[in-house]
């Protein structure tokens, strides 16, 4: 340190901060001493330790669930030259996960029958806010078409979104199955989003209704998935979707909530209305494959206020992680685990139906379903604190006494017994 | 780096046989079936074809490359975040609602603001955030439709103007004057129809805005908000805050300044700050503290809503809280080093050459102008791709705009001066060079240069793209 101060022929770094005017300087921070690691890491443990997690106390949530993670995904998302690296803006020196890139979009539209991918937006609610605003440049309408039966928080976060265009959210009620009314009228209707699995995880195949329904409307189709589901039922292509949405959890632990993966995958078509990174192959100046991201016009970096979108971080390791997760399983590993998560479901909505709750919706879902018992859900899972299980998600702004479970390939039989039993226990317990 | 002639999964040979399903809806779906021998095999070959920090110095200006400490992948390697759901009841979640309480009080300390959402997912994030913030305030106080325009400085980063625009707002772009803002520009600009103000500072030369309060002043007559750009943070810590510039809402971001890594792009996470008159529209929920336990509150009428689906990028939270632990006081430090740094290898580049526009004492970073050069057909991004060359990787090239053939060098705080010094040299022998060799590198990279051209003309984006 001395020497370069010396070279830079000064006593001191205060030198160096002689721009900052007086008034605003601070006196340092009032922050505790500084740690050793040993201390964090025990530190952090302790507090963390105060969580329960899902081998503590299984529990049934919905929306985003726990799925097992084969470790050689925590292998490959520890390379350091993946997870320390920068956007791959200098593509001779990031090959490597620039062709990861370039695989993980192919992945996603493969599975969801789109012609391209971007690399990623946040989440899945995010990209719906973005999905809604692309259309809008498309279609220059202003109405966006939602199913009333919505996770409430990506409601909240689409309506952030559609707020700066003027972009007007319509809700389209559901029929008596569970299932979004294809026969809504409406004009100047920019997008029309679906879910499949919807909210409360049925899967609807009536492709040709809603295709028809996009016809009718002039309208483009946002379709929302689950990427498990597709390894099984039928893509979204199959009904028309113009851009497909969804979380990306594949190798992604729960953490809390994030970091998630918001997938986005469209029509070729519409590619040059894309939010986010992407990349595309090309060659070298000898000729020989390479990669490198592209179609960069779009972007916030070149288009300032007009790009299509102001993301530049994504989420990109979180893409790594699903691609490693698709690579490891492979397309047979995809379609037990899936078939797993529909069986498991299915299993544990038996017994609950066996212990006095009914499946008020269409019977055909994937993983995740609704009940409705003579308990209020918050009730019973209040009821169920002090017995090692924790249920579902209490849904009665849409039907009273509903709750939505979510199941998946970790809830093993030995589980689901277990919880159904005590939720018998709790529903019988006197107040 | 090692080079392969790495298939793509899909080139790999399936070995597994083709397992029926009975009552699969779906027949066709084209996944390989690979063994994870071959799958580990391919994704370390394709890592050993990518350059990360701990590979080597990665100057990269504006993005504040940090080495990484090892603790923070540790302390997120933990059962008790990777399987926890974030809708499960108080109870079962106190030990991540004590961490985002007790890291928003950590970030109010350093930034001088008063309070924080952790929600926002990135830079970008936390900036469309404050510009929300920015609209309901305006129409809680009447002024709604009157407030249209946000003022940014042509040095901006492109996520600010795209932010305001993102949140409804008209974009205006003023000149810089000797790399800073024009005064003059800025009041010409200011009116009763501006809602904010957007600024980084130190900005996007490296330069602190030392007529910083007098702006603030500026704005705040108009009635207009100041918001600040943290991607520069890591120059100040401790040595001032965002606060006390009289900022009122502020973005963070943690995989800069709190050395959290970048994951080739992402997951980051962008915190934003405001001050008092301004936290009622923070998105909810809000991590409160009640009689000793740690609650999500929801009860906040006056909020903006939501802006992602749960509570931020908590992983990536926890990596900051961890690195705020470690650092704690010393956080100063970090930025006194980087200043430095910067400093003595800008001395070091300018002594060998290189003009450094509007030169001036620097922050954490500078940017050079390569315009030079161009007198010898070698523009900013052969010099670039020469420097991986060199094992280096090359510093953020062609931003801030106002610089021509921009080269824009942030060494950060972790780097050694035998570093530094290494770098200058490679830079001094480049200028020696051939000027076909520059023109033609890199020369010993995975690849040789990419033809990024066609790829934007051809846009093969799949691999299905490919076999067409
Ligand atoms: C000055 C500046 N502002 C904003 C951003 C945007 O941050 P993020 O990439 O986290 O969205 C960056 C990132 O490169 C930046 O350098």
């Amino acid at each position: 340190m001395e020497e370069m101060l010396k070279y830079l022929g000064i006593k001191s770094v205060d030198e160096l901060f002689e721009d900052l005017p007086p008034e605003i300087k601070t006196d340092g921070l009032n922050l505790h001493e500084p740690k050793e690691e040993m201390e964090v890491e025990m530190e952090i443990k302790k507090i963390l330790s105060k969580n329960k997690s899902f081998f503590d106390m299984p529990f049934f949530l919905p929306v985003i669930k726990p799925h097992y993670i084969p470790p050689a995904v925590d292998e490959i998302v520890s390379r350091q030259e993946f997870y320390t690296s920068y956007t791959p803006y200098q593509a001779e020196a990031s090959q490597g996960i620039l062709q990861a890139m370039f695989e993980y979009q192919s992945i996603i539209a493969e599975l969801t029958g789109m012609d391209a991918a971007n690399v990623s937006m946040y989440d899945s609610a995010t990209a719906l806010g973005e999905a809604a605003l692309m259309a809008y440049r498309i279609k220059k309408k202003r109405k966006i078409l939602i199913p009333r039966n919505i996770f409430w928080h990506k409601k909240k976060v689409l309506e952030n979104y559609a707020k700066g265009a003027g972009l007007q959210i319509i809700e389209v009620d559901y029929g008596e199955d569970g299932r979004m009314k294809l026969n809504h009228e409406e004009k100047d209707v920019a997008a029309i989003y679906i879910e499949n699995p919807n909210f409360f995880g049925i899967i609807d195949d009536r492709y040709k209704e809603i295709a028809e329904m996009r016809e009718r409307l002039d309208a483009l189709l946002i379709a929302g998935i689950d990427p498990l589901s597709l390894a099984i039922y039928n893509p979204p292509s199959c009904y028309n979707a113009d851009i497909v949405i969804g979380e990306g959890y594949f190798g992604n632990p729960l953490n809390f909530g994030g970091p998630l993966l918001g997938i986005f995958a469209c029509k070729k078509e519409y590619i040059r209305q894309m939010p986010g990174k992407i990349v595309g192959a090309t060659v070298d100046k000898e000729d020989k494959r390479a990669f490198c991201m592209t179609l960069q016009t779009r972007e916030q970096h070149i288009r300032r206020g007009k790009a299509t979108s102001n993301i530049c971080s994504n989420q990109a390791l979180c893409c790594i992680a699903f691609l490693a997760y698709v690579a490891l399983l492979g397309r047979n590993g995809l379609r037990r685990v899936a078939k797993k998560n529909m069986d498991n479901a299915k299993y544990m909505a038996n017994k609950l139906q066996k212990i006095g709750f009914s499946l008020p919706f269409h019977k055909k879902f994937f993983n995740e379903f609704v009940v409705i018992g003579n308990i209020n859900g918050k009730e019973l899972n209040s009821r169920l604190s002090n017995k090692g299980v924790y249920g579902g998600l209490p849904i009665d702004e849409y039907v009273e006494n509903g709750i939505l479970f979510g199941v998946t390939e970790m809830h093993s039989r030995e589980i689901i017994n277990f919880a159904v039993e005590k939720i018998k226990e709790a529903m019988e317990e006197k107040l | 780096m090692a080079k392969y002639d790495e298939p793509l999964l899909n080139e790999i040979e399936e070995k597994e046989e083709e397992e029926f399903l009975e009552d699969v809806e779906r027949k066709e779906l084209n996944i390989p079936n690979l063994t994870e021998r071959e799958v580990i095999k391919h994704f370390i070959h394709l890592s050993q074809m990518n350059y990360g920090v701990d590979t080597g110095f990665y100057p990269l200006g504006s993005c504040t490359m940090k080495y990484n400490l090892k603790l923070l992948e540790r302390v997120v390697k933990n059962e008790k975040i990777a399987y926890v759901h974030p809708l499960l009841p108080e109870d079962a979640i106190q030990g991540c609602l004590e961490i985002m309480h007790k890291l928003e009080k950590m970030l109010c300390e350093i930034t001088g603001m008063d309070a924080f959402s952790l929600q926002p997912c990135a830079g970008a994030h936390g900036e469309f955030t404050g510009m929300l913030i920015a609209r309901a305030y305006f129409e809680e106080i009447g002024e709604g439709d009157a407030r249209k325009e946000v003022i940014v400085p042509d040095s901006a980063h492109g996520t600010n103007p795209a932010s305001a625009k993102m949140a409804g707002f008209d974009v205006v772009e003023i000149p810089s004057k000797n790399g800073r803002v024009d005064m003059e520009a800025l009041r010409h600009a200011l009116s009763n129809e501006t809602a904010a103000f957007m600024l980084t500072n130190p900005n996007t030369l490296g330069i602190f805005e030392k007529d910083i309060l007098e702006i603030a002043r500026e704005v705040r007559k108009v009635g207009a908000l100041l918001y600040y750009d943290g991607a520069n943070l890591n120059a100040i810590m401790g040595k001032t805050t965002p606060g006390k510039m009289g900022f009122d809402i502020v973005h963070l971001n943690l995989h800069k300044t709190f050395g959290t890594p970048h994951g080739g792009g992402g997951p980051g996470a962008g915190p934003v700050g405001v001050k008092k008159h301004l936290e009622k529209f923070l998105p909810v929920p809000r991590v409160v503290k009640r009689d000793g336990k740690y609650c999500l509150d929801y009860d906040r009428p006056h909020s903006i809503g939501k802006v992602s689906h749960f509570y931020g990028n908590f992983a990536v939270l926890l990596k900051a809280y961890a690195y705020i632990m470690l650092k704690g006081k010393k956080l100063e430090e970090a930025a006194e080093r980087a200043v430095l740094n910067s400093n003595y290898l800008m001395e070091k580049l300018r002594s060998i050459g290189y003009e450094v526009p509007f030169y001036n004492r620097r922050m954490h970073e500078f940017v050079l102008s390569l315009a030079n050069l161009k007198k010898k057909g070698i523009k900013a991004l052969d010099v670039a791709k020469r420097l991986l060359d060199y094992g280096f990787h090359p510093p953020t090239i062609y931003f801030p705009l106002i610089v021509e053939e921009a080269f824009m060098i942030e060494p950060t705080e972790d780097e050694s001066k035998e570093t530094l010094d290494k770098f200058a040299d490679a830079m001094k022998k480049m200028l020696q060079e051939d000027v076909e060799i520059l023109k033609e590198a890199p020369h010993n990279m995975p690849v040789k240069r990419v033809n990024e051209a066609m790829a934007a003309r051809n846009a093969i984006l799949t691999w299905k793209d490919m076999e067409k």
